[in-house]
């Protein structure tokens, strides 16, 4: 494999060498001396077309560690209609000998169109985009979850993981759909039906409009975040009304088995999706998460560029 | 003059020679028999009255750098066509008596088809108010087919008025059936493909929904409608019940919802991004029952082409629509003919006869015989071709059947008589 765009392009073996690959570098993070020279002389591009501090600043960290040249291409601002296109960008990528390209984008599929429009030769690593995926934070929750739920090993074989809230809008959700299914876990979609996709039925997951029956034995439950946004296009009446029925409170959290964790991709809307409790509480690993991503991150761009013959899938 | 047409088999029947006068025909003869001034030899090719697009997207005047009404109707001619409506889409809208004759201008000009401007419903296109019907159905250009295509008359009053106020002139309102408020956004079907790809979904009831009211509006006020571009299985459903109660309804298809299908969004490529949107396997089986059936009336093309730019770039970011002109009979034929579903005489009534009635172009899509004006088109059924999009004549390149191999090929077009295409290439 080439590129990473959807997680559901990763097998079972591919996924576990990634977490497993992970867990080795999350080691050498604790190290004093955390740099690695994997990536040695290797160009690293941050293609930022939507402004996430928190992502960009992870991938940066974790292609650092791997001594690579980051560059920070950002070009938040220049919507799909305006501004340099896409296309001419990656021939100015392609010219700067970029050997990965990682792209954060607001159009579904334009991590698809960089890797297969024969615009550029590098690898293309999906930092999110649109309503699509978002395939290294199904990774890095995946990698908690392992860490919480398996003691760092494996599978997460039927581990009852529950997702709640926009997740339409989501491609959180979608990357980790497909990735937790991939891994043996069994899922439930928990929102009110208008954020739920039409089609979401074909999905390998179960579905819930009813939060305190999606969470009663979960092992973990991840919350998505919600923007108020959608409250005047209808989705909901009001953010009132969306946390009572969907948010996680403590009263709820009291509620859960006591291994139970609790999750958030971030950022957070505290007391809209999770309450400022439930974020601060022991169950909560949402800065765990953080920390985890560096180590996925790095894992997946230790495997695409760092030894031919190491590569995610062998193709 | 006369002009023969040695060995050609009208509606794939038996073979004759047509005996051409002038623009009209004079005869149909048995073979080796017709005597002229210049004689056309094929070899048993399949003789269609020529063809008659509805739905054809030419971009002049505004966006010559898609399309010009040369290069268009070029493209209309080898795709067999003899006859073509050019959408009321242009900058500036067609809207005037001034802009339909210019249309109508520019099409005498180049010389390859009949250019028949369609007028639009509302001024600019805006759906606020009427545009000048009557002053457009009076102008040389004799409007007959009013359309504000690419956006929907959604206004539900001003439907009304329309569908009325064209009855002076026995015109008809041909609707793009999109709800506005149910489309917002919206990137391509709404369904299990677009759930996994994350694109925006364009709901089959937005379709259906505009089609029952408009139906019964027709009904009401005792019109004539014509429905754009059906693309679900419940748009089929509520036009085949319309039918059933007399409503004086027609509708079109187009030669890529009887093909592809929304699985193709995958790729990504905004080749694929057309409105409405492909559909479902399921919607692509009712289209063609539909066609089959007579509850649709017609194929029309929706050739919408647009320049490289507008397509090489992310999905949501694409201009939607695809060319069509020049590969149409290939997809009837792979779709309706090879299957057994239509007889090249059912294919000449739903590409040349009806559209020609619908948009009431009385000297096209007429019945291979003597005396009727010599619009025709000559169609190898079984000739192979590679589809290039730097070879088609139109000046977009943005074909969804690029690379693949497609059937039947068209080697001779005339247009009253005079060869527009010959040998498969232009002959003007
Ligand atoms: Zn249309």
């Amino acid at each position: 494999m080439q590129h990473l765009l959807s997680t559901a392009d990763l097998t079972r073996d591919d996924a576990l060498l990634i977490l497993d690959t992970a867990a080795e570098l999350a080691q050498i993070s604790d190290r004093p001396m955390k740099k690695l020279p994997t990536l040695r002389g290797r160009t690293v591009v941050n293609l930022f077309y939507e402004d996430s501090t928190r992502t960009r600043i992870s991938f940066e960290a974790a292609a650092k560690r791997l001594s690579a040249d980051v560059i920070n291409f950002s070009a938040k601002g220049s919507s799909v209609s305006k501004g340099e296109s896409l296309k001419d960008t990656a021939l100015t990528l392609q010219a700067m000998g970029a050997d990965a390209v990682v792209i954060r984008h607001a159009a579904s599929g334009a991590p698809h169109r960089l890797a297969h429009s024969g615009w550029i030769e590098s690898t293309v690593i999906n930092a999110g985009d649109g309503t699509h995926e978002h395939p290294t934070q199904a990774l890095l929750d995946a990698y908690t979850l392992r860490k919480h739920l398996r003691d760092g090993d494996g599978d997460l074989a039927g581990a009852r993981i529950t997702i709640v809230g926009d997740v339409l809008h989501s491609r959180v959700a979608r990357s980790n759909v497909l990735l937790l299914n991939t891994l043996g876990a069994h899922v439930t979609l928990c929102a009110p039906p208008t954020l739920l996709p039409v089609g979401v039925e074909e999905w390998p997951c179960a579905v819930s409009y009813a939060l305190d029956q999606a969470i009663a034995d979960a092992d973990a439950v991840m919350m998505l975040r919600v923007q108020l946004e959608r409250m005047n296009a209808s989705f909901f009446p009001s953010a009132h009304e969306y946390s009572r029925r969907y948010g996680l409170d403590a009263q709820r959290m009291s509620t859960l088995p006591t291994h139970t964790i609790v999750m958030h991709p971030g950022p957070m809307n505290r007391g809209m999706e999770i309450a400022a409790d439930v974020a601060d509480s022991k169950r909560s690993v949402i800065v765990e998460q953080v920390s985890n991503g560096v180590s996925v991150r790095m894992a997946v761009m230790y495997l695409l560029l760092g030894g031919a013959e190491s590569g995610i899938g062998g193709n | 003059m006369k002009t023969v047409l040695r060995n050609v088999a009208p509606y794939g029947e038996q073979a004759v020679d047509v005996v051409l006068d002038g623009d009209r025909i004079a005869a149909l003869v048995p073979v080796g028999t017709g005597v002229g001034d210049l004689v056309h030899q094929f070899s048993g090719e399949v003789l269609l009255p020529g063809l008659v697009d509805l739905h054809t997207h030419l971009r002049e005047p505004g966006r010559e750098d898609a399309e010009t009404i040369l290069t268009g109707t070029r493209a209309a001619a080898l795709g067999g066509y003899t006859a073509v409506h050019a959408m009321a889409n242009t900058d500036p809208v067609a809207d005037t008596a001034g802009v339909v004759e210019q249309v109508l201008r520019l099409g005498h000009a180049a010389g390859y088809v009949d250019v028949r401007p369609v007028g639009a419903v509302t001024v600019g296109l805006k759906g606020e108010r009427l545009a000048e019907l009557g002053a457009m159905a009076d102008s040389a250009a004799q409007v007959r087919v009013f359309s504000d295509d690419g956006k929907c008359v959604s206004d539900p009053l001003l439907m009304r008025r329309a569908l009325e106020y064209v009855k002076a002139f026995d015109g008809v309102v041909a609707q793009h059936a999109q709800e506005p408020r149910l489309t917002e956004g919206a990137q391509m079907n709404e369904g299990v493909v677009s759930a996994r790809l994350g694109l925006a979904g364009w709901p089959a009831v937005a379709e259906e929904a505009i089609i029952a009211r408009d139906v019964l509006l027709a009904e009401h006020v005792g019109s004539r409608l014509h429905l754009c571009h059906l693309s679900t299985e419940g748009s089929v459903d509520i036009i085949r019940w319309a039918k059933s109660r007399g409503i004086n309804v027609t509708a079109e298809v187009t030669p890529h919802h009887l093909l592809l299908t929304d699985e193709l969004a995958a790729t990504y490529d905004p080749v694929y991004k057309v409105n409405p949107p492909l559909r479902t396997a399921a919607d692509v089986e009712a289209v063609r029952a539909g066609l089959a059936d007579g509850t649709i009336d017609i194929v029309a093309t929706d050739h919408a082409p647009h320049p490289t730019e507008d397509k090489d770039c992310e999905w949501a970011a694409a201009a939607m629509g695809m060319l069509g002109l020049e590969t149409a009979l290939s997809v009837v034929i792979e779709t309706m003919i090879d299957s057994g579903r239509l007889t090249w005489r059912q294919v000449a009534e739903r590409m040349s006869t009806n559209p020609a009635r619908i948009g009431r172009v009385t000297d096209h899509g007429n019945p291979l015989a003597a005396g009727e004006y010599a619009n025709l088109c000559v169609v190898d059924p079984g000739a192979a071709w590679l589809v290039d999009p730097a070879a088609l004549a139109s000046r977009s390149r943005n074909t969804p059947y690029a690379a693949r191999t497609m059937r039947g090929r068209v080697v001779a077009t005339f247009l009253r008589g005079t060869a527009t295409v010959l040998n498969g290439a232009l002959a003007l």
